[in-house]
């Protein structure tokens, strides 16, 4: 559906974008995840044809961008980072206007309308000022304009910045929704957002593709240590530094007054000498469980360890 | 072109939903209506004079000379200070709020958008200039002017503001601030009004005549004198179409930037 090839942009001598190459097939949801400034907004734009890239291929729906935007153009939904709003218009007339210049054929367009404003959940403030919305409201108008001519491909540029949970927690929802109808690009710089929504993600940083795989692989390489959840049924004084002089262990932090955390390297199946330690000792073990990396530890990981590498 | 007149719509209905327009016409009305009617009662204490002197003296006022010519004329200046304000915000404002991205992520051409933008500043102009027809419905009703160089001034003047607003498109896609845009808008039409001045300057020096044929307020006063001239023509016409591909050149530069 969408297959882009050392993709290489630059913004005078800055390099915005360095050599991508990806692809996304049809009914994907994946998620591009990455610092600000890392070239996800500027990937985004490229492959909606409002930028020119300085290098490289974008094809999306079998389109190439720059030989056939217009092509292209028709088959994607777009909403920035900020939505593209006339402020002074009344939302139903904004995205009746925004069918028309999709190339809508003008008996379409009242049904597409409604269908689109009862998804969004727009009804209420179908007849208002897009200026006097909420921020909430608006970003739904964003995602209704994008939405309204029925894309195949979704593009979205951080849909949920800026909105306060309740609102977060609603679009979020809304674009679960449309995963199963669509191919979506969502861009976020808040890992819960990415492991909520997407199957795959793309980490990129400075302009690069870090890693990209889904959320289980990920999760699996980058496990170079572990970490292990130890509750105790006994509390002490002695058990933190007891645990500290176990071989392999690199770190135990308190988490509660009888739960501790246990980082560890690798494939040392550390259980064992833990629970052996707690029986001698007669701490009492309530849980003794390995915890999985969450994403943002491996976000963390993968820039910082490249941030490493730069410099 | 179907396009260009969506955009263009879009526009209009903001500058009709918001005070934009009906303030800018109304402080146009307001200052050319003061003119007319100061040039007016200036010809008609004139004529009071000569029909108090001799009869053969009142036979050389003309309406035409002394209130339509002088009437128009000073018309093209409020425009030159007014048009500005009509084109600042076409680009300027959807580059500020970024709504630009929805019509460059749309299956538009950026001749529709352009064209669009300008379809629109063009009527708001237009339906300005258009209601200033009232002062000369007055002349009409109530003495007999020449009606011919009334229309040739008229197309004049629509050809001039239409170079005015060329001009003002272009400034504001350099820019995403309306103020900016504006300034620079009235710098520019005014600069290409004054260069006939430098004619002076030059002497009889062969750029000199180059000087005066540059100058925007020369051809209009072919038109405002009632003659047509197919030069005069192609001179505003180009001037637009420079503005119109200088604009273009910008967009598309700036998707390469």
């Amino acid at each position: 559906m969408i297959e882009v090839k050392n993709l290489t942009k630059f913004y005078g001598p800055r390099q915005a974008v360095r050599n991508l190459s990806f692809h996304v097939n049809e009914g994907e949801v994946v998620g591009f995840l990455g610092p600000n400034g890392a070239g996800k907004t500027t990937t985004m734009n490229i492959l909606t044809g409002i930028l020119a890239a300085t290098g490289g291929t974008a094809r999306l729906c079998g389109f190439d961008v720059f030989d056939n935007p217009m092509e292209v153009k028709k088959t994607i939904g777009y909403l920035p980072e900020n939505p593209p709003l006339y402020q002074d218009m009344i939302v139903e007339d904004f995205l009746v206007f925004s069918a028309k210049i999709r190339r809508m054929a003008n008996k379409n367009i009242p049904e597409a309308a409604d269908r689109i404003i009862t998804k969004c959940g727009l009804n209420k403030v179908r007849g208002r000022i897009i200026e006097k919305l909420s921020k909430g409201y608006k970003q739904r108008v964003g995602l209704a304009q994008a939405l309204i001519h029925d894309p195949k491909i979704l593009i979205l540029d951080e849909p949920t910045i800026g909105l306060d949970p309740i609102q977060i927690i609603e679009i979020r929802k809304l674009i679960k929704e449309l995963t199963s109808s669509h191919t979506i690009i969502l861009s976020s710089h808040i890992l819960p957002e990415i492991t909520a929504i997407c199957q795959r993600v793309i980490i990129i940083n400075q302009g690069e593709i870090v890693a990209e795989d889904s959320l289980e692989v990920l999760n699996s390489t980058m496990r170079k240590t572990e970490s292990l959840q130890l509750t105790l049924r006994q509390g002490g004084n002695g058990i933190q530094d007891a645990l500290s002089k176990l071989d392999h262990v690199l770190a135990v932090r308190v988490v509660a007054e009888k739960q501790f955390t246990i980082e560890c390297k690798s494939n040392f199946h550390l259980q064992d000498e833990i629970a052996r330690l707690a029986l001698a000792n007669r701490w009492g073990i309530v849980e003794l469980k390995p915890t999985t990396l969450t994403l943002e530890e491996i976000f963390l990981n993968l820039t910082t360890e490249e941030k490493g590498v730069q410099a | 072109m179907k396009a260009a007149l969506l955009i263009a719509k879009r526009d209009l209905g903001t500058y009709f939903n918001s005070p934009i327009f009906y303030v800018l016409t109304s402080v146009f009305l307001l200052l050319y209506s003061f003119i007319f009617f100061n040039v007016l009662s200036l010809f008609s204490f004139e004529s009071f004079r000569a029909g108090q002197l001799t009869l053969e003296l009142g036979m050389d006022l003309s309406l035409n000379k002394m209130v339509v010519e002088p009437s128009l004329r000073n018309m093209s200046f409020v425009l030159l200070l007014l048009v500005p304000v009509v084109t600042m915000r076409s680009f300027s404002e959807e580059k500020k709020n970024k709504s630009i991205f929805l019509l460059f992520s749309s299956p538009l051409r950026l001749s529709d958008i352009l064209f669009g933008k300008f379809i629109a500043c063009m009527t708001v102009v237009a339906l300005m200039i258009l209601l200033t027809t009232y002062s000369m419905g007055f002349l009409v009703w109530y003495g007999n002017p020449e009606i011919g160089p009334i229309i040739t001034g008229y197309i004049g003047l629509f050809f001039l503001a239409a170079c005015f607003v060329a001009v003002g498109v272009f400034t504001s896609s350099l820019t995403d601030n309306q103020v900016v845009a504006a300034v620079a808008c009235f710098g520019i039409s005014l600069f290409m009004w004054l260069i006939g001045w430098g004619a002076g300057a030059a002497g009889k020096a062969w750029y000199g005549e180059v000087l005066q044929f540059l100058s925007l307020v020369n051809h209009l006063d072919h038109f405002l004198s009632g003659v047509l001239d197919t030069a005069d023509v192609l001179y505003y016409l180009s001037f637009v179409s420079l503005g119109l591909f200088l604009t273009y050149q910008v967009l598309e530069s700036n998707r390469w930037r």
